[in-house]
């Protein structure tokens, strides 16, 4: 015996298992989820009494629109979900370096073609993003950089004038900063600021559909996008590290100074007997920093799919992978150096 | 009168800066009616219903929802009414987090007691009774054509069977198949549910295969209201043109007149 309301509200205080009979003269008011009650409890073999027709109607059409179960899925024993996630992860990583080679490639294609017909190639656009990351990043870098610089030159005195070796702080500033600490965190830096606008731009340019607009036209993205983007990158990152080796100097012959007492001129004296295969060692990995966040951004956008969601997704993950990728080759560079012995 | 109003909008007034979008505007949903809702681009079709609904708050004006007063209400008050109404935004405006089944889940998630499973079932019916097959359930948003997207929407909306169903645009964007399918479907659903739709919409042929009652947007009010063969009667140049133009002509044809 049912009466009043079945409906989505009552429908938790239902017996779920439903009576043989279910008189149903004293309903007045059925919604989808009653229906859908009544519709498994007929299934299941209970009788329904006393059904008004404008509920039988609507139980037809629940009736008729309740899915089929969806089938159980086989269960995959533990062991086999690690290894097969493992396994896909894997792929993944190779595929995705399978792509940056061919983004590096496409990059490379588009140089030599610039190089031979050098009407192609947009002036105006490199110009540009010299202009977006390299001039608008010097700010940020030469603060970072001096700051870095008076870090050393604090914490070296610290520790050096145990020793009385105060006056050797100048070599561990002007090695940690030429060699290691000034491109590598001017790239990192970069790696933060343009990444994720290379990814972002693109990447929105590739949502609406405006890539496929330029291919249209003959237009080769490699050619208008990519090759003015990272080559900028390529220009601009050695200046700035260039910049940042300066700026982290300076902040390390003030620190000195006022701590140490170390002029400015003894400073610069003790600083012209560093062997200056250190400013080449840290300047010569700039490009290649710069041809791997260009690339790791612009592949980045390229990837992004049609909804805003992947947009957001592809420029975190830009950031992070060009950071990554950054330090890696960092760490490659100084076992590399350290083979050839520079 | 004999029939009963779900909705009754008296003296709207709604207004951007000084972009003056409603003025006075009076507007009736009756029960159990499909209501097509039309006018020009900028004549605020959809500000109107999101006044309805409480997205907008107008400048003036009194909107009675089942009798009672939509800007007045507040708390478990205005709760009990949203649960009577269900939205499908122009797209969806499916959660692009949840599949499309967890996505009807969300209103269900408000009835107390009701079990998970319960509630999985529930959603897995609303989803096929919108019209999309079963192995749609497990998929995301994004992995959804717009029809499919439109009809996950609808599911939502469907969710807690509201007795007024708000759709935007609901056919704009598909192919005349599937407009025509959606059309049905809404009709359908109208019948099986006894639903009020107010509709907002720029496609002739549903209003000729779908809408009982037309009200024309222009001028910042309801310039008119009545069925199809009222309107083609309505002597004002922009209700003429639309009723009249060609793609009118053509609706109507396929139709077999209104």
């Amino acid at each position: 015996m049912l009466d009043g309301a079945l409906v989505v509200w009552t429908l938790p205080h239902l017996p779920t298992e439903a009576a043989p009979r279910i008189d149903l003269s004293g309903l007045d008011k059925m919604d989808t989820a009653g229906a859908w009650y009544l519709a498994e409890a007929q299934h299941s073999g209970a009788r329904l009494e006393g059904l008004k027709p404008n509920h039988a109607q609507l139980m037809e059409t629940v009736a008729t629109a309740i899915p089929e179960p969806d089938p159980v899925p086989p269960v995959v024993p533990h062991w086999k979900q690690i290894l097969t996630r493992t396994g896909m992860r894997t792929m993944q990583a190779l595929g995705y370096f399978k792509e940056l080679s061919e983004y590096l490639g496409r990059f490379l294609a588009a140089g030599i073609r610039a190089i031979r017909h050098p009407s192609q190639f947009r002036l105006t656009s490199l110009v540009y993003h010299c202009q977006e990351t390299g001039v608008r990043a010097i700010p940020i870098v030469f603060t970072m950089s001096f700051l870095i610089g008076v870090v050393l030159a604090f914490q070296g005195a610290a520790q050096l004038s145990r020793f009385g070796a105060e006056v050797f702080v100048v070599d561990l500033i002007a090695i940690a900063v030429l060699r290691e600490l000034g491109i590598l965190l001017t790239a990192i830096v970069v790696a933060g600021r343009t990444a994720s606008a290379l990814t972002a731009s693109i990447g929105s340019m590739k949502m609406r559909e405006e890539i496929d607009a330029m291919r249209t036209f003959g237009m080769d993205p490699d050619m208008v996008l990519t090759l003015p983007r990272v080559l900028a990158l390529v220009i601009t990152l050695p200046i700035l590290g260039l910049i940042a080796d300066v700026a982290g100097l300076v902040g390390g012959a003030v620190m000195s100074w006022i701590t140490l007492g170390i002029s400015p001129p003894m400073f610069l004296t003790r600083l012209s007997e560093i062997d200056v295969s250190h400013v080449i060692v840290g300047l010569s990995k700039a490009p290649f920093f710069a041809v791997i966040i260009g690339i790791i951004g612009v592949h980045g956008g390229m990837r992004v799919g049609k909804d805003a969601e992947s947009l957001g997704q592809m420029t975190s993950k830009s950031v992070v992978n060009a950071i990554f990728a950054v330090i890696i080759a960092d760490a490659l560079f100084s076992v590399f150096f350290s083979v050839i012995g520079l | 009168m004999s029939v009963e109003n779900v909705i009754e909008v008296r003296g709207l007034r709604n207004q951007f800066g000084d972009h003056v979008v409603h003025d006075n505007l009076d507007l009736d949903l009756r029960r159990g009616e499909i209501l097509g809702v039309v006018g020009g681009s900028g004549t605020g079709k959809s500000v109107l219903l999101r006044s309805i609904v409480g997205l907008v708050t107008p400048q003036a004006g009194e909107i009675r929802v089942f009798g009672q007063d939509i800007r007045k209400l507040s708390g478990p008050a205005r709760e009990s009414v949203e649960r009577r109404w269900g939205v499908n935004f122009q797209d969806g405006a499916l959660f692009s987090a949840l599949t499309v089944r967890e996505n009807v889940e969300v209103p269900l998630r408000a009835v107390p007691h009701l079990g998970d499973e319960d509630r999985e079932r529930l959603a897995g019916l609303k989803v096929s009774m919108a019209g999309l097959p079963v192995n749609a359930n497990p998929k995301f948003p994004s992995d959804l054509s717009g029809g499919m997207r439109k009809r996950a929407g609808l599911a939502r909306a469907l969710a807690l069977d509201p007795e007024i169903l708000f759709l935007d645009e609901p056919t704009a964007g598909l192919d005349p198949i599937g407009a025509d399918a959606f059309d049905r479907l809404i009709l359908t659903l109208r019948d099986a549910l006894n639903l009020s739709v107010f509709l907002v919409t720029h496609d002739l042929d549903t209003l000729h295969t779908c809408c009982d009652r037309i009200a024309v947007l222009a001028e910042k009010r309801v310039l008119a209201t009545g069925t199809m063969a009222e309107m083609l009667k309505v002597d004002h140049p922009w209700v003429h043109e639309y009723f009249h133009g060609p793609r009118a002509r053509a609706a109507m044809a396929s139709s077999g007149g209104a």
